[in-house]
């Protein structure tokens, strides 16, 4: 059935590239459109880096496709200035219920503490996001969107990468001195490098379908093993803005996708499911995933961001959010790279960094995945044995698995510079910031990651000691107050404590005395200089 | 006395569920049934109280009163 409506359309414009003699160069060209590719676009131009984002296609809306963005998420998208209409927009929620049958096993709270700005996750329509995204890069002057701008060749170069690109009025070429593949999971890019992307592929075919309705459900995310309305199978149900709910069906793998899209097929299944048929369809899909990765990220000046580079199973919300997470990791690295502030082989890191973000979510999606479609009859007597003892004894409630949701990565890298200190408090290095509620020099409420923004910056508690020198040092007591104590509680600060933050609010190293010559070194490490010394 | 222990212990319980899983691919249903005893063969030796052993299963028969059985 086709019930796929065109939310938002966008005009092809002829650009002055295409009347050039000569491929006019630029520093980056971002390719594809969705939430990675604006999302790397925006915050390479917000960083004054000129960027070209080309995308195939001239408008978005077609279907609601990724609906949950998680709290680290909203944190990035708060730097990039869409945040606010999100969240106005979105579905705010953090409780999650997992039922057996009709009875309640469990249930679970993503954040269980206040004084941070953003919430465990909000629900949105994937197109709204985009929208906020393209009316955000249409604000900077330095980001060049092209709708109906197909890449259809590559030819790589040490120094860089020339694309030839269709247009509806003929082809024309751009020179590219680095390239970011943001085009989906199924990446003509990297169709044309011929790299491969690999993993493991899942049998079972899922339903998803968006209905209209005014339902008493609350604003929780709803797991079902083996429901009554959907007998041996497993069912999730969503709440997103204006009465829309996601409701997700496993069919097995036997199921026949084109049959089950159809309306009399649909509409039966979910009125059993909802005990009524007052409700519409607003968008029906049938998919099957898979869980795979390129081998690397970084191909010379040819980098892969979001699901052209590693795609998971929907379970855990880990798809979108890890890909925008791939974009602000990479667009500070690439920045500074352009500018001739950082080594080239700063972008390894990206590779290192988000190769293992990947691995977890991918770690993290098959596991759920193992659990909610079980392919044997004795992976389905493990998974029912895992259920029958939820109910008596607390390990096998901690395994029941119906996604794990996204959480950021903790890097493990060179970028670091290893603690020498023993630190407690629920900041971690390699992690992002936690965030707390603080109030600056005005009295003015502030929250530390607005405070922290877009640049490498220290954070340091005085003890009496002139305070370190730089332009973007945050003395705590005097430009932002902890009023409530949670910025001493979470990063276990005490006077002298110093915290040095990268440039996408990571934690790179911390010291409870430090000195200029010691934050010299961890600020030249975690821009690539000094990574090879351990 | 040792008692048997039911809070969760692994320190990363879906990896360790994941080899359990992993363990039986491509076993027909008959080869996972011979695996699993052994296993419990093992485990059991390994626990080597009997007070324990006898408390586990008795949870495992709790397990059974609302685990259907399904084809």
């Amino acid at each position: 059935m086709n019930t796929r409506k065109v939310l938002y359309q966008f005009g092809y414009q002829r650009c002055r590239d295409q009347d050039s003699p000569s491929p006019v160069r630029h520093p980056v060209v971002v390719v594809g459109a969705g939430p990675v590719g604006l999302c790397t676009a925006i915050d390479l131009a917000q960083r004054g880096v000129r960027v070209v984002l080309l995308d195939d296609a001239d408008r978005i809306g077609e279907g609601s496709r990724g609906i949950c963005y998680a709290k680290r998420t909203l944190e990035i998208l708060d730097r990039l200035g869409v945040a606010e209409p999100c969240l106005e927009r979105g579905v705010t929620w953090k409780l999650g219920k997992v039922f057996q049958r009709a009875e309640l096993l469990y249930a679970f709270d993503l954040l269980p503490e206040d004084g941070h700005k953003m919430p465990a996750f909000i629900n949105l329509q994937q197109y709204y996001l985009e929208h906020a995204l393209v009316e955000r890069a249409a604000e900077l002057p330095n980001l060049d969107i092209r709708w109906r701008n197909k890449v259809i060749a590559i030819e790589r170069r040490d120094d860089g990468a020339m694309l030839t690109i269709e247009t509806p009025e003929g082809a024309y070429s751009i020179d590219a001195d680095w390239v970011v593949a943001a085009d989906g999971a199924r990446s003509a890019l990297r169709d044309m490098l011929g790299l491969a992307f690999q993993g493991e592929v899942f049998e079972d075919r899922f339903l998803i379908a968006d209905v209209k309705m005014q339902g008493d459900f609350p604003p929780e995310r709803w797991f079902w093993f083996d429901p009554p309305f959907h007998e041996g199978r497993s069912a999730l149900l969503h709440k997103q803005p204006h009465d829309i709910w996601r409701i997700d069906l496993q069919l097995g793998s036997d199921a026949d996708a084109k049959a089950e899209q159809a309306p009399e097929r649909v509409i039966p299944r979910i009125r059993q499911m909802l005990g009524h048929d007052d409700f519409a369809l607003e968008w029906v899909s049938v998919y099957t995933f898979q869980c795979r990765r390129l081998e690397r990220f970084t191909h010379g000046r040819v980098v892969f961001a979001g699901d052209a580079a590693h795609q998971v199973s929907p379970f855990g919300a880990r798809g979108a959010n890890s890909g925008i997470q791939d974009a602000e990791n990479l667009a500070w690295k690439l920045a500074l790279v352009v500018k001739g502030e950082a080594p080239e082989d700063l972008i390894d890191s990206y590779d290192l960094e988000r190769s293992a973000a990947a691995d977890e979510n991918i770690g993290h999606s098959t596991r759920s995945t193992d659990f909610i479609a079980p392919r044997s009859a004795q992976e389905l007597r493990f998974r029912d044995a895992t259920l029958a003892l939820a109910r008596h004894a607390t390990f096998a409630k901690r395994m029941v698995n119906s996604g794990r949701l996204s959480m950021p990565s903790t890097y493990e890298t060179p970028l670091s510079t290893p603690d020498v200190d023993d630190w407690s408090g629920s900041a971690r290095l390699g992690a992002p910031l936690p965030d707390a509620p603080m109030r600056d020099r005005d009295g003015q409420p502030v929250w530390l990651l607005e405070a922290v923004g877009n640049e490498e910056t220290l954070l340091h508690v005085p003890n009496g000691e002139p305070p370190p020198a730089g332009s973007n040092v945050i003395v705590i007591g005097r430009d932002l107050i902890d009023e409530t104590g949670l910025f001493a509680q979470r990063f276990d600060a005490r006077p002298g404590s110093t915290y040095l933050v990268r440039p996408d609010n990571h934690l790179a190293a911390r010291w409870r005395h430090a000195t200029p010559a010691l934050i010299a070194k961890a600020s030249r490490r975690l821009r690539g200089f000094e990574g090879e010394q351990a | 006395m040792n008692a048997l222990v039911t809070e969760s212990r692994f320190a990363d319980p879906d990896r360790a569920y994941r080899a359990l899983i992993e363990a039986h691919r491509g076993l027909t249903d008959e080869e996972s049934a011979a695996f699993n005893s052994r296993l419990v063969l093992i485990l059991a030796n390994h626990i080597g109280d009997q007070a324990v052993l006898q408390d586990a299963l008795d949870l495992a028969k709790r397990g059974e009163t609302c685990s259907e059985t399904r084809s």
